[in-house]
């Protein structure tokens, strides 16, 4: 298959997910199970997104010291819990990485 | 400034730290695409035909070994599914613009212009202008992966892997993720997604992701539904919508 053919119905199907419920909502009735369960998918996704990120260094799942990412990360979620502001806590995240790489790397 | 205007805005700036994480991801995908023998046009097309960060990657992966097209579009497709949890995540918040809004602001739903804005609508409800805010975090996003990967295509990935700044996504992620967890539901829900994600690390094609957030989903359900928590805001009542919009 031609790659332009590829892209354009890889595109195209990217965005029907995208705007199927988008769509489709209010169109037929929710159940309220499913209103519900909408409130839980920003803290399910994004944490399933997070922790991989943290854990996993080079496909292995990494619970030393020696993981600077973690512990940069978990630093970050301190400085979130506390500070409630997003730009406070990519600073403090940034800044404990860059830390621990310095003293990890001595 | 107009409501419109100042969500837009809002939007915008909301999204500066995960421009600032993905402009590496930019560089490095049209670098790769150029390696794995797409044309420099393709290579940049494809930013904006399938604007999918994680689905290009692979991509540009199966067309280096040569993987025959169908396998490749039922790959984005897979790569791509949870797409549909974030479109049924902001559709009560978008229920009531039209259907050119809505196909403008799908094309424009990936991983960074959702977590800003899902957070958003949760904090303010849906308001009339509401959707400004995802407008201008998505068009943001969508001009930095242009950009970076235009400068990927031609400088190579010239940002220098020691500067980390790829890890700015995650971090954003997080600030955005622990203020919603207000309660012990949702505290749940984000911890038992986080320890499958990590278990089902090695299932390929983002599947992994997509059981963690389901497992993560029903889990904050059913403890709502022990404890009897309310979430602070609920989500409109689309049958209310659907008749103030037939009148």
């Amino acid at each position: 298959m031609n790659i332009w053919l590829v892209m354009l119905i890889g595109g195209l199907l990217t965005f029907g997910m995208r705007f199927s419920l988008i769509y489709l909502f209010g169109r037929f009735e929710v159940p309220e199970t499913m209103r519900k369960a909408l409130h839980y998918v920003p803290p399910a996704v994004l944490s399933a997104i997070i922790f991989p990120e943290l854990f996993f260094r080079n496909g292995v799942l990494s619970l030393s010291f020696d993981n600077t990412r973690l512990l940069a990360g978990l630093v970050a979620v301190l400085t979130a819990w506390f500070s409630k502001n997003t730009l406070i806590t990519i600073i403090a995240g940034m800044l404990a990485l860059f830390l621990l790489q310095i003293f990890v790397g001595m | 400034m107009s409501e419109q205007s100042k969500n837009f805005w809002a939007g915008v700036r909301a999204e500066v730290p995960l421009i600032i994480g993905g402009f590496p991801f930019g560089m490095i995908y049209g670098a790769l695409a150029l390696n794995a023998g797409l044309s420099n046009f393709a290579a940049q097309m494809m930013s904006s035909m399938v604007f999918a960060g994680s689905a290009q990657f692979i991509t540009t992966q199966l067309v280096r070994e040569a993987a025959p097209g169908f396998v490749i579009v039922l790959t984005i497709a897979v790569v791509n599914l949870r797409h549909m949890l974030y479109s049924a995540s902001l559709a009560p918040y978008l229920a009531s613009i039209s259907t050119r809004w809505k196909i403008l602001l799908s094309y424009l739903l990936t991983d960074e212009a959702y977590a800003p804005s899902v957070v958003h609508f949760e904090k303010e409800g849906a308001t009339p202008s509401g959707h400004w805010f995802l407008l201008g975090a998505g068009l943001a996003l969508w001009t930095d992966w242009q950009i970076s990967t235009a400068l990927g295509i031609f400088l190579g990935a010239a940002i220098p892997e020691s500067w980390s700044l790829d890890f700015a996504l995650p971090l954003t992620f997080i600030a955005m993720v622990v203020p919603v967890l207000k309660n012990r539901p949702a505290i749940a829900a984000a911890l038992s997604a986080g320890v499958v994600a990590l278990f089902a690390n090695s299932i390929p094609y983002q599947l992994g992701l997509i059981l963690a957030a389901l497992v993560g989903i029903a889990v904050g359900t059913l403890l709502e539904d022990k404890t009897n928590t309310k979430p602070k805001n609920d989500l409109p009542n689309y049958a209310n919508l659907r008749d103030s919009l037939n009148d």
